[in-house]
């Protein structure tokens, strides 16, 4: 390409304002971070987080307020930072190293160990944590305070950014909602009306959540009598009950556009990055075998784990290894017979990689009942798995590759190329759902918006511009394809199962006699 | 085996050859001056604006062509010889065909204006304007004003790239009211007001007289030929309209008059010798169609047709209703059936517009039977499967307006405007 990259339109005097205080705020918690001991740290803390949001807030009215009403993407792949230049680089280099020293280092961010006072960063948030539940903030408070202020700083920016669409509007309150509430306010609150209950974010569903059937969790749930009883009860009914018919009427944006975390902040502070997916045939490829593959992984992981502590005679407990086992396998049969039943034809030759899958699976599980000891499955320890799960994908996929290189994959890598959960509510999604977005029969003119800002890397066009509705596990339901679209092309939908998938080689608007005989197979 | 060689790699010739290779096992060669690759013409824009890069403008990956073993050859062809059925390029190599595709497209319309050659004035239509504006008008201390001539889809997309970088523009439309040619009074005076919201200097009634180059043959200024103004400006932008590029065959055998004249089969009166797309000319409009069509997707059903003939089913070319869609800059816009800038002597208009003056339709109805024959749609999305279908129904206009909301094609959640439209037709209807 013969082009050399534009310069990026200036931003206003009043947009450099905004940034410098929001940079202000930033800089109280790096010098936080190299263990500055501000006197007053609930007033820090406050002007630390008060001037990172106001800074937004000014920078988005600036910026989308002066103008019409519109799509505003004008520059996205000018400016550095939304199109992988050198400040693209460096905040993905600076989000990567933070996350590195979250999960593995803590003591850099002043965590106190063994009982002692939390310094540095850590301990700045030391009087809201105790605010709202009485004990010493944790590097996970930090983390989550700061996750929930990027998602309701830049969820309001995105709110002005879509001022003229509802659904996008509605879909970022609802993030931003579930962010504040669910993810940050209730399990503090919770934590004070009962601190034996384990950490428990409510729209979490295992397997994202993938903690909740540890032996710890578990434990800490049946020792807390009824309630305890209800949250775990309220654990299985969400992933094996609601989501399926939430899934099946909505499709898989019911929760990964509308309510998780991982996606709130993908749509709100990743927003700026959802064009760097790559849309490339072989990362579909790779995204295919790889989100499988944790699946697998994970429904595994969790068997292993929750087999290792159960006992083996019925006395013990009602569900003995045998019998988990049997339910397990029983349940994964029962899906994979359905399917095959009754989907078969929508599969097309991936039937055969799903039943070779389901195989596999089937006797990984058979071999570790039969191989397996006290606390040994596979001859290796239970809990090692789990370790490897917790630190291999939950850590290091979903938080620094996931969120680190936001910049340089895209805003959600981690949810097109790791999230269990959204690879069974994308199952779910591609067969049992109502879902869909509609083309608009032969309006479509190939300009590629809609591919360009999906970030889920899904190819739209190549269903558009064939006049082909859009049914993919990946697609969470954004949006913005059906946005951007200057032809009006693109609708999501709900409606009837039938005619959902309509694979087409002539559009509407040719000649009818035409259109059958090619479109006949 | 059969050659089939294809001028042009835009829609109409990249449908063509995708088809042919569907139905056959020829050789194809697609050949192309403009680009290596196909790409979507009516996304340029987005590149100038950083919405997009010319990659993302390319609807398959480079690797497709080779898959899928269509050849491109990147040539000017200057010459086509139909006896010995050989292309000349330029560069002075030859290729033979068995059966030769013109689609070779559009190319800006000039009209001799004085200075309409110089440095800084350009169309927007093949990729290398794109790479001219980027020259000219990078940015708005290089380029501080640029002048746009002609009001139609390319002027006002044109303002809308120069617009997304803080260029000045002065619009001339030669119209005294926006595309007012095509579009509806009210429609046109929306369209008008929302081009002046966005701050374009818009001057209808205008026509360029002679544009003014410096020392080192640059754009300067140019001079409106109503009032004698000279506009200083780094960019001249000429968007009056396309016509046919087909200037390398003038002087062979083929037919042509505006366009490569085709007849309903889209042969051409030589032999294995067809035009698809915009430089196509039918002998006569299919269906109140005009004879030359510069749509992108009739230029891709006319390659979807050709295949089947190219591959031994000979059948016609025919459209079916007539659709269309644009952007004026915020505005969507999207027309089914025929809605005339003026009712014809049997038609009726009705025309409903928002009082946040961003949305309105307008339905033409037959006065006499009633019967529904089309719509404009501005700021409201509707469905093309539904009013094809009320078209081939042949509904009534009652029947439309009392069943518009099923052709709602918004997002979820938008509000509806639907009962507040028919309210306004019925209390119409009772004053007529």
């Amino acid at each position: 390409m013969a082009l050399a990259k534009p310069d990026a339109t200036d931003i206003s005097n009043k947009q450099k304002i905004a940034l410098a205080i929001g940079i202000i705020g930033l800089f109280i918690l790096t010098l936080a971070l190299f263990n500055t001991n501000f006197p007053n740290k609930g007033l820090f803390l406050t002007l630390a987080l008060g001037l990172i949001t106001l800074g937004t807030i000014i920078y988005s009215r600036d910026a989308y307020l002066t103008k019409l009403e519109g799509i505003k993407n004008d520059g996205v792949w000018f400016k550095s930072v939304s199109s992988r230049g050198i400040w693209g680089w460096i905040v993905g280099v600076i989000l990567t190293t933070f996350y590195i020293v979250l999960y593995f280092y803590p003591k850099y961010l002043g965590l106190g160990t063994n009982g002692a006072e939390n310094t540095g960063l850590i301990s700045l948030f030391d009087p809201l944590s105790n605010l709202l539940s009485g004990r010493p903030a944790s590097q996970w408070f930090v983390y989550g305070t700061l996750y929930t202020v990027a998602i309701l700083a830049f969820g309001y920016k995105f709110i002005l950014k879509y001022r003229h669409n509802r659904y996008q509007q509605l879909r970022t309150g609802s993030v931003m909602f579930f962010q504040l509430g669910f993810a940050f306010l209730i399990p503090e609150f919770m934590y004070v009306m009962n601190n034996d209950l384990p950490y428990y974010d409510l729209k979490s569903m295992w397997p994202l959540n993938y903690y909740i059937f540890d032996e710890w969790s578990v434990k800490g749930f049946l020792s807390n009598g009824n309630i305890g009883l209800a949250l775990i009860v309220f654990g299985i009914l969400s992933i094996f009950v609601i989501s399926p018919i939430l899934t099946y009427k909505y499709g898989k944006r019911w929760y990964c556009s509308w309510v998780c975390g991982c996606g709130g902040l993908a749509e709100t502070a990743g927003d700026a990055f959802r064009q760097l997916s790559s849309k490339k045939m072989s990362a579909w490829k790779l995204e295919r075998w790889l989100i499988h593959t944790v699946l697998v992984f994970s429904v595994v992981m969790t068997t292993a784990m929750i087999y290792t502590y159960l006992g083996y005679s019925k006395n013990d407990f009602w569900l003995t290894r045998g019998l988990f086992i049997a339910l397990v396998i029983g349940f994964l049969s029962i899906v994979f017979a359905g399917v095959m039943f009754f989907k078969r034809q929508e599969l097309g030759k991936d039937a055969k990689y799903g039943a070779i899958g389901f195989f596999i699976v089937i006797a990984v599980l058979l071999i570790m009942h039969f191989t397996g000891t006290t606390n040994h499955v596979f001859y290796i320890k239970g809990s090692t798995l789990r370790a490897a799960y917790g630190l291999y994908i939950g850590s290091i996929f979903s938080g620094v590759i996931g969120t680190g290189f936001y910049p340089i994959l895209g805003n959600r890598s981690w949810c097109r190329f790791g999230c269990p959960m959204a690879s069974i509510l994308g199952f779910q999604q591609r067969l049992f759902s109502k879902f869909r977005i509609t083309t608009n029969g032969g309006q479509c003119i190939s300009c590629g918006n809609c591919s360009n800002s999906c970030e889920m890397g899904i190819d739209v066009r190549h269903y558009a511009q064939k006049g082909e509705n859009i049914v993919r596990s990946s697609c969470v339901g954004c949006g913005i394809c059906s946005a951007v679209c200057p032809r009006g092309v693109l609708k999501l939908e709900n409606d009837s199962m039938e005619g959902r998938i309509n694979p087409t080689e002539i559009l509407l608007g040719n000649d009818v006699d035409l259109m059958d005989l090619v479109n006949k197979k | 085996m059969e050659h089939i060689v294809i001028i042009g790699n835009g829609i109409s010739g990249v449908t063509a050859a995708r088809h042919i290779r569907k139905l056959s096992d020829k050789k194809i060669t697609v050949v192309s001056a403009e680009t290596d690759y196909f790409f979507s013409r009516t996304a340029l824009m987005y590149v100038y604006m950083g919405h997009m890069k010319f990659e993302h403008t390319q609807p398959y990956e480079n690797w497709f062509w080779k898959k899928n073993r269509i050849e491109l050859k990147k040539g000017y062809v200057k010459q086509v010889e139909t006896e010995s059925k050989t292309l000349h390029f330029a560069a002075g190599d030859t290729l033979k065909y068995d059966k030769l595709i013109i689609a070779t497209g559009s190319k800006p319309n000039k009209f001799g204006w004085p200075g309409q050659d110089l440095e800084g004035v350009m169309g927007m239509y093949h990729k290398q304007d794109l790479e001219s504006l980027e020259k000219y008008a990078p940015n708005n201390s290089i380029c501080k004003r640029a002048v746009i001539v002609g009001g139609g889809l390319i002027g006002i997309e044109l303002a809308e790239m120069l617009n997304s970088r803080n260029i000045p523009v002065t619009f001339l439309v030669r119209e005294d009211s926006f595309w007012n040619g095509v579009l509806p009074e009210g429609e046109s005076a929306m369209i008008n007001r929302h081009i002046k919201n966005h701050h374009i200097d818009l001057r209808l009634g205008m026509n360029l007289k002679e544009i003014k180059a410096d020392e080192n043959g640059k754009v300067k200024s140019i001079i409106i030929q109503e009032t004698g103004e000279e506009i200083d400006c780094d960019v001249v932008g000429l968007t009056a309209g396309v016509s046919p590029n087909i200037d390398f065959i003038k002087d062979s055998n083929i037919e042509t008059g505006r366009g490569v004249k085709v007849n309903r089969y889209l042969e051409t009166n030589s032999p294995d010798v067809y035009a698809i797309g915009d430089c196509a000319e039918q002998h006569e409009g299919i269906n109140g169609r005009r004879p030359i069509e510069a749509v992108w997707y009739t230029g891709r059903m006319m390659g979807e047709t050709l295949a089947q003939t190219i591959c031994g089913n000979r059948i016609q070319y025919n459209p079916g209703h007539w659709f269309n869609s644009a952007k004026f800059l915020d505005i969507e816009y999207q027309t089914y059936g025929w809605v005339f800038s003026k009712p014809r002597e049997n038609e009726r208009h009705f025309h409903w517009k928002h009082e946040d003056d961003t949305k309105c339709i307008t339905v033409c109805y037959d006065k006499n039977t009633n019967a529904f024959l089309g719509i404009n749609t501005f700021g409201i999305r509707m469905r093309h499967e539904t009013f094809d279908r009320w078209l081939t129904e042949k509904r009534d206009v009652d029947y439309v307006m009392n069943h518009l909301p099923e052709a709602n094609f918004d997002p979820e959640f938008y509000s509806y405007f639907e009962a507040e439209i028919l309210s306004v037709y019925n209390k119409q209807l009772q004053i007529v």
